[in-house]
Order: C-alpha cells, then sequence, then structure tokens
C-alpha cells in the first residue's frame, strides 16, 4: 500500500502493464526526453529510463500519433498514445472518429483495437485552446470506450483495465487532479491521492461507484465535478438535504444499473460536467433516465454544466464558466423546492 | 529482363482479373442491381498487381475509396469481394464495409480506407510494430495523387522516415483528384519530389508498365525490409472510367483521353506476352475465359446469398 497522486498512479500502472505485457508502449509528445517532463503532467517521467524503445516520442504529429497507434493495433501491439492537452486531439478527429472508432465494425468484428488514448481537460487557466472538456464529442462516436478518473485508484485501476481491454478507450484526465508536481505542478489543485494497494487490481470499465450515500437526490458527476459534487453533497447536508453522489467512472458504457437504482431510490437526479451545457453527455444521460424512470421521478431531471461559451481566459471569468459546489447546491435546493439559500 | 513465363502470365491474369471484376460490377452497377456507390479501377491495374507481387502474403497493404483492385492484387478471391458488395453476411467485411470498406487483414489488407490519406497513417503504424517486433515484414500505403496535399500524408510520411519504418508509399496519379487536376493543386512537376522534404527517395515511374512498378516496388520494398527505410513510388497512370459511378469524366479532354487509352496497361501488357511469344492468342484468350467464368459463378453465388437480418447491424461495434 502507498498514498499516492494521479500522475504517479498513472505512472506506475503503465510501467506494471509494460512489465506484464510486452506489447504495451507508448506513445505521444514529450514523454521519454531525457532532462525532460514526461509528457505535459509528468505522467510518464522516468519511465523511458527502463523501456527506452517502449517510450516512443513523436514530432508534434497528433493524426500520426493516432493513425500510427491504430496501425500497431490493429497487428496486434497494445499501443497507449496520448496527447498533451485534450484540445490537441482534435487534430487527430479523423484517426479517431473515422478509423480508430469504425475499423473493428467496418472489418466486420474480424479486427480487434486494443488502444489506449490518453487526453488531459479541464479549464485551468490556459484559455480556449488548452482546457476544453470534449467528452461529450467523443460519447457521440459509437465505437469508443471512454473512462474519466476522479481519484488515483480509478485512475490506475481503469488505465490497466483500458489497457487490456480489446477495444479503443479514451482516458480523460483533469488536469487540477493529476497531482503533478515540480515545475510541472498546477495551481488550484484538489488533492485526488489515493491508497494504492500493492496488489494487481483493475477498476472495470463501466462501472461507478457511490461515493456518497443519500435519499432526496442524486448527483451523477466525474473528474473534477465530482470532487465538486462531494463539496456540494456536505454544503446540502448541513441543510438538511441528503445527496447521494455517484462517480460514473465511465461514460462509456454507462452504468445504467447503479444510476437507476439510486435514482429510484432518489426519486430526482442531477448530471454535472464540466464541458458546455449544450449536447453534453448529461443530457444524453438526463433524456434517458427522464424516458426510463418517468414512474419514479418526482422532478425533471436536472443539467449542471457550463454556459455554450469557449473556455475563457479571465480567472473570474474562467471560474463563472467551470461549475462549482454552488451550482451543483442550488440546482439540488431548486429540484427539491427550497429555493436558494 | 528473364522472367519466368509462369509469372508473366499471373500478372496478366491478375490484371486481367481486376479489368474483368471492375467491368462487371459496373454492369451490375448500370443495372440497377448493385446496391451502394462505386469507385472504379480500370487502366490502374498495372499497378495494384505490380507492387502487390513484390510483397509477401504476410506483408500488409492499405488501400482507398477505390480499393478493388488492390483486393484482388493482394490475394481477396472475386467472391468475397462481390459478396460484400452485395452487401452480404458471406463477403469479406460480412456486409458491414461495402465497396469502399472491402479488406481482410488475413490476406494483408486492412479494411480500405475511404477518407483520403487515411490509410497512409494506419500503414506507417502497421510498418511499426513490424519494427517493434523485430518481423521482415513490410507495410505498403496505396494512395490516389490528391492524398499527398493532406496533413495525414505528412505527419505519416515524416514518421514513417525518422524512425526508418518498413512502410512504401505508393502515389497512384491518375491526373485527377475526383474531377481536379493535380497539377493545379501542386506547385510541383512530379509528386514523387514531396520525398526530399522527408529525406527519403523519391522515383517516378510509368504505373501503366506492371513490368517496371514491379521492379520498382521490388527495389522498394527490400529497402524498406532490410531497415533502410520508407519510400515513395510515383506511378504515372490514368483512370479509364468514372471517378465514381455515372461520372461521364467531361474534364478529361478528348485528347489527353484517346492518348491514355493508347498505353493503357493491360492491352499493352497483353502486346508485350504475344511479342515475347510467352503466349499466343488463344492462350490469352483461355486466361480470359477463365476469369470470365470466376467472376460469373462469384456474381451468381453473391446474388443468390441470403441477405442480412437488419438487426445484425447492431453486432461488431466493440469486442
Amino acid at each position: 500500500m502507498a498514498h499516492m497522486t494521479i500522475a504517479e498512479a498513472l505512472r506506475q500502472g503503465l510501467r506494471e502493464e509494460m512489465v506484464r505485457d510486452e506489447r504495451v508502449f507508448c506513445m505521444g509528445e514529450d514523454i521519454g526526453v531525457r532532462g525532460g517532463w514526461g509528457g505535459a503532467f509528468t505522467v510518464t517521467l522516468g519511465l523511458e529510463n527502463d523501456f527506452r524503445n517502449r517510450i516512443i516520442d513523436t514530432p508534434i504529429s497528433e493524426g500520426g500519433i493516432f493513425g500510427l497507434a491504430l496501425g500497431a493495433a490493429i497487428m496486434g501491439l497494445r499501443p497507449v498514445a496520448d496527447v498533451q492537452y485534450g484540445d490537441f486531439i482534435f487534430y487527430a478527429m479523423d484517426e479517431v472518429v473515422n478509423q480508430i472508432a469504425k475499423m473493428r465494425y467496418m472489418s466486420g468484428g474480424k479486427i480487434r483495437v486494443p488502444l489506449v488514448m490518453r487526453a488531459p481537460v479541464g479549464a485551468t487557466g490556459r484559455g480556449a485552446q488548452h482546457g476544453q472538456n470534449p467528452e461529450a464529442i467523443f460519447f457521440s462516436v459509437p465505437g469508443i470506450k471512454i473512462a474519466c478518473p476522479a481519484t488515483a485508484y480509478d485512475a490506475k485501476g481503469l488505465l490497466k483495465a483500458a489497457i487490456r481491454d480489446d477495444n479503443p478507450v479514451l482516458l480523460f484526465e483533469h488536469k487540477l487532479l493529476y497531482g503533478s508536481k515540480g515545475a510541472r505542478a498546477e495551481s488550484g489543485t484538489v488533492d485526488a491521492s489515493s491508497d494504492i494497494p500493492s496488489d494487481d487490481y483493475v477498476v472495470p470499465l463501466g462501472k461507478a461507484i457511490v461515493r456518497r450515500e443519500g435519499n432526496d437526490v442524486t448527483i451523477i458527476a466525474t473528474l473534477l465535478m465530482m470532487h465538486r459534487a462531494l463539496q456540494a453533497a456536505e454544503r446540502l447536508a448541513q441543510e438538511g438535504i441528503s445527496a447521494e453522489v455517484i462517480d460514473a467512472r465511465s461514460l462509456v458504457p454507462f452504468d445504467w444499473d447503479l444510476a437507476n437504482a439510486s435514482v429510484i431510490k432518489t426519486t430526482r437526479a442531477i448530471l454535472v460536467e464540466e464541458g458546455p451545457r449544450q449536447g453534453g453527455w448529461g443530457a444524453e444521460i438526463a433524456a434517458t433516465l427522464s424516458d426510463t424512470l418517468s414512474d419514479y421521478l418526482t422532478a425533471p431531471v436536472q443539467r449542471v454544466a457550463s454556459p455554450n461559451i469557449p473556455v475563457p481566459f479571465s480567472p473570474p471569468m474562467e471560474n463563472f464558466y467551470r461549475p462549482d459546489a454552488d451550482r451543483i447546491a442550488d440546482a439540488a435546493r431548486n429540484l427539491l423546492g427550497r429555493g436558494q439559500q | 529482363m528473364g522472367y519466368d513465363r509462369q509469372f508473366l502470365i499471373s500478372l496478366y491474369q491478375k490484371m486481367l482479373m481486376i479489368r474483368q471484376f471492375e467491368e462487371r460490377v459496373k454492369f451490375l452497377f448500370l443495372e440497377g442491381v448493385m446496391p451502394g456507390t462505386i469507385h472504379q479501377y480500370q487502366g490502374q491495374e498495372g499497378i495494384a498487381v505490380g507492387v502487390c507481387s513484390a510483397l509477401n502474403s504476410n506483408d500488409v497493404i492499405t488501400s482507398t475509396h477505390r480499393p478493388h483492385g488492390h483486393a484482388i492484387a493482394k490475394g481477396l478471391t472475386v467472391a468475397s469481394l462481390l459478396h460484400e458488395l452485395f452487401g452480404k453476411t458471406t463477403g469479406c467485411c460480412r456486409g458491414k464495409g461495402g465497396s469502399m470498406h472491402v479488406g481482410d487483414l488475413e490476406k494483408g489488407m486492412v479494411p480500405a480506407i475511404a477518407i483520403v490519406a487515411g490509410g497512409i497513417p494506419i500503414a506507417t503504424g502497421i510498418a511499426l510494430a513490424f519494427k517493434f517486433r523485430k518481423e521482415p515484414r513490410v507495410a505498403v500505403s496505396f494512395m490516389g495523387d490528391g492524398a499527398v496535399n493532406e496533413g495525414a500524408f505528412h505527419e505519416a510520411v515524416n514518421m514513417g522516415a525518422i524512425w526508418s519504418l518498413p512502410v512504401v508509399y505508393i502515389v497512384e496519379n491518375n491526373l485527377y483528384s475526383a474531377s481536379t487536376p493535380i497539377f493545379e493543386m501542386v506547385r510541383l512537376k512530379k509528386l514523387s519530389d514531396r520525398a526530399a522534404g522527408y529525406g527519403i527517395p523519391g522515383v517516378t515511374v510509368d504505373g501503366n508498365d506492371v513490368l517496371q512498378v514491379f521492379e520498382t516496388a521490388r527495389e522498394a520494398v527490400e529497402r524498406a525490409r532490410t531497415g533502410e527505410g520508407p519510400t515513395l513510388v510515383e506511378c504515372m497512370t490514368y483512370r479509364i472510367t468514372g471517378h465514381s459511378r455515372r461520372d461521364p469524366c467531361n474534364y478529361q479532354p478528348e485528347a489527353e483521353r484517346k492518348e491514355a487509352l493508347q498505353r493503357e496497361p493491360l492491352r499493352r501488357f497483353g502486346e508485350y506476352l504475344l511479342k515475347g511469344e510467352f503466349v499466343d492468342q488463344a492462350g490469352l484468350d483461355e486466361i480470359r475465359a477463365q476469369v470470365d467464368a470466376e467472376i460469373e459463378c462469384a456474381v451468381k453465388s453473391a446474388m443468390a446469398a441470403p441477405d442480412p437480418k437488419p438487426e445484425e447491424a447492431l453486432e461488431d461495434v466493440f469486442v
């Protein structure tokens, strides 16, 4: 047992998987340069010393990174390809959406694509092109699994599950949760560190977890918003509102069993995401809950998300953009007819 | 050059198979019995056959929206293709791919990538896997002339070059990117000049001369297989059919078209075989009869195969 940040847990997970399976390798920008950073957020730091030919530094060619990773994956390797910031993955949209997501289907199910894609997300003082939460864009693409760890335990466990999965998996990691240290430390960091068991474990894709039990309202969130939801639940508890917080952990597949059971119990639901409200993954979950649980719901399903704007730079505007515990708590109060406090 | 007679005849047989397949498919399509759309390979047969004849069966190719010729040259049966074109689950992609995605990885062909230049990074990644595992195998990416203006071309060829990957890039320059003349879209006389920008060899050959293509490909494949890295091969050719279904090719000048027909690869190679007395006209007629019979048999079986259950569409997204 050791206590680790997400960056450390991911690094250990990559190391263990590369030791366990010689088909696993990493490719990305600045991930293995000696004297470098171990990727933008230190996740691969030092791995190049032990896996010289399996930590592959690439040119600044995101389309090439994901396209090559696909080619290697269909030949039986298990690449872990990353971008420095999630926003950069748009340079590889053809590779991700047209090639990676569709390859197995177009082959009539003959080809397997064991490929992990890692993408740091979240508004973190970098403005519009280094802070987007693009989860929803890929949520609407059939053929890609999506995982969103909020804790170090889950980050390592989901990474391992993704590497061992025979399908493409996008792993969204939050910049404020990494706990990166040294020159790559982030201001405004939230502690997402965990005790990491010394034994091998995975967190299965498609399995959510109840982070806080409650009876009045179900709050479903991921990544940074899961931590904000826990803060909101704490405040609500002081007002006599019992909120259940579910960490979805995976968006695809989505754990409908756990979500449905919770919402049937509480009869109210709030979806919280950091990305824009319009077309967000929360919209899809909300619509489906409304359809399937209409006999149980006592209030319309609510969404808390950012406005439909690019991520602004100025800190006051960025804080306005990104949902916080207050907005989540307000949504819960409104659902319960308690108005704003 | 001393070629084995059987080898030469096999080249001719494959080129003819592609030509007759495409002509039959065009007819089926115009008759209205075949679904979808088609991008055909008539006039470019020398390239697929010349290149694939320089490959081993476990080498791997990527293809384009115009993939039928590559598929036949790489060893897919015309039956597995026709079943696919008719949308049957007995096709090479179980009816999920269709004309623009035919392929079979077991035969060394990735399901064809119908996004221009989309196959280039994939082929380069396949080559990365070969190098990673120290396997003496080679990847080949077929692309049209228009692909050299895509970012994916630049990113992938550069990556193939810096890591000396066992990959060969084959540009089939038929002068038109869909209907747009390629030489209005590049300020180059030869697309192979792009190779210099990546520090790799580039060569332009007569793509309508199957033996010249074969020799060039053999050399490029050998370089790739021995760790010397990629080669960019531009094969000059001409599409003697439309870009896609019902394209009357009004953008191709009449004189250019006539001249190109004089140089089309199948008739040229047939004449070469006759002149060199590798085969006589009766021999060529016999090959044609065999080819036509195989295609006819495949057409019949494809049309007779049962349609898929509609809900089979829901399968094969994830493992």
